[in-house]
């Protein structure tokens, strides 16, 4: 039976992992290499890393780190942020990733999916959603329940999530890789609202990302939120919950993992 | 001797060269099919499109079966397995390798488990469930977990060596003689991943 993967995300900003609270407030929590390594030996399923200042600064994922952590270890790894163009997707493949994550620049130009899923496979292509919730429906979400946003949390696409996954996957997404900004590092758990909506809507993985707290968490974002993986960071890097705990926590619970 | 990681267009090669580095195999991209004549053994990777195979026309396939024909062992990964069967729903048009018998079908969304439907693509870590020893499985015990991402599979048939399961069995390992074939990528299965290579690598001489 498939696994449902944990994945580590290592939000990279100048060479350091850094993790804030609602996509603000950023505190360094290490070495990329270093932890990846660590998370390895813990048998994390998938590594992404972001360099989240990237889409903000112009800048290109950081290739150095990339290949720091490829070289290394054998699991997949996706990289994301400042990817815009075909060649940053090139950049950051060449330099060990397996896929790439796109979000601002998909939003702006949605072909950019289909191009990169013709030339490395769908398989090589998240996109990346976040959103947040707009209880009413508001112009936000473009009538929509959850609204998207662009640049970090920054702009309102004005467009709703579901809708969004929906023409990510016929443009060629293999995965969604969906945060809430809502609940981005503040612990309180999964928007399983939201998770569930998008993954019914779509036939490819999402990957739930955004709020993981506690072992508890997890667990329902694997049930109640129909998530094919669970990303988090913040609970990993400062060693509050080691993945192989996790791990055993979900197994007692029935779901499958890989230990 | 040296290991031939074939480039046909399909897919990025960058992490099966380094999974190949890490465990200290030689490896080349032969730039012609007469470079495989330096070959221990021949690698065909790749992922997407059963359609891209179309680029390993007749002089690369004849080159590839000659070193099998000398004992070279053949390994192909996710749609480099599925170019050793005889053809794929995928791309009926185009024929496989024809290495091993049967064709290559799509997986269904039907779940017999649940109400709720299968994702497909089949993406993430699964468990291999071993049918018989095999030389390309040395020291991969049942049950190991490997990262698998595909839409088409292989049908389980006496070249099975071990099989996983998405909605139905289909086969993660082939094996016969010195061709095998894996649907999964263990260039990203971790430790049992990078076995596997060591395998074929120890295979080639």
């Amino acid at each position: 039976m498939l696994s449902k993967r944990i994945i580590a995300c290592l939000d990279v900003r100048d060479g350091q992992v850094v993790k804030g609270v609602n996509f603000e407030g950023l505190r360094s929590a290490g070495d990329p290499a270093a932890l990846a390594r660590r998370y390895n030996s813990e048998g994390i399923d998938e590594l992404v890393i972001l360099d989240i200042t990237a889409t903000l600064e112009r800048r290109r994922a950081l290739a150095d780190t990339i290949r720091a952590v490829a070289r290394e270890l054998f699991i997949p790894l996706a990289v994301g942020g400042g990817i815009r163009t075909e060649d940053d997707a090139a950049a950051a493949v060449d330099a060990g990733a397996d896929k790439v994550s796109l979000n601002t620049a998909a939003l702006s130009s949605p072909s950019l999916i289909t191009t990169l899923a013709g030339r490395y496979g769908s398989q090589a292509v998240i996109v990346a959603i976040d959103a947040k919730h707009v209880p009413q429906g508001g112009p936000a979400a473009g009538g929509g329940r959850f609204a998207v946003y662009a640049r970090s949390g920054q702009a309102a696409a004005n467009r709703d999530a579901v809708e969004w996954a929906r023409e990510a996957e016929d443009r060629g997404a293999g995965e969604i890789l969906l945060t809430s900004i809502d609940r981005d590092g503040t612990k309180v758990g999964f928007d399983c609202d939201l998770t569930a909506a998008v993954s019914h809507a779509v036939s490819i993985p999402v990957i739930a990302s955004g709020g993981a707290g506690g072992l508890e968490d997890f667990v329902e974002v694997f049930t109640t939120g129909a998530a094919d993986a669970a990303l988090a960071a913040s609970i990993f890097h400062y060693a509050e919950t080691s993945v192989r705990v996790l791990k055993e926590h979900l197994r007692q619970h029935g779901i499958p993992v890989r230990l | 001797m040296s290991i031939a990681l074939i480039d046909y267009g399909a897919g990025n090669l960058t992490s099966v060269k380094k999974a190949l580095a890490a465990i200290g195999a030689d490896v080349f991209v032969p730039g012609a099919p007469g470079a495989l004549a330096e070959a221990g053994g021949v690698i065909v990777p790749g992922v997407g499109h059963f359609d891209a195979t179309r680029a390993l026309g007749r002089p690369w396939t004849d080159a590839i079966m000659a070193r099998v024909r000398e004992g070279r062992p053949l390994l192909g990964i996710c749609l480099g397995m599925q170019w050793l069967f005889e053809g794929s729903d995928e791309a009926p048009d185009w024929p496989g390798l024809g290495a091993l018998g049967g064709r290559c079908y799509r997986l269904s969304a039907a779940n017999p488990n649940a109400s709720t439907r299968l994702k497909i693509p089949h993406v993430g870590w699964n468990s291999l469930a071993h049918s018989r020893d095999a030389w390309i499985l040395e020291g991969v015990p049942a049950g190991t977990q490997v990262y698998f991402t595909h839409s088409y599979v292989a049908p389980l048939t006496a070249d099975t060596v071990a099989s996983s399961e998405h909605g139905g069995a289909f086969a993660a390992v082939v094996e016969r003689g010195q061709i095998a074939g894996v649907q999964f990528h263990p260039e990203k299965s971790g430790e049992a991943g990078l076995q596997i290579l060591r395998n074929f690598v120890r295979a080639a001489g």
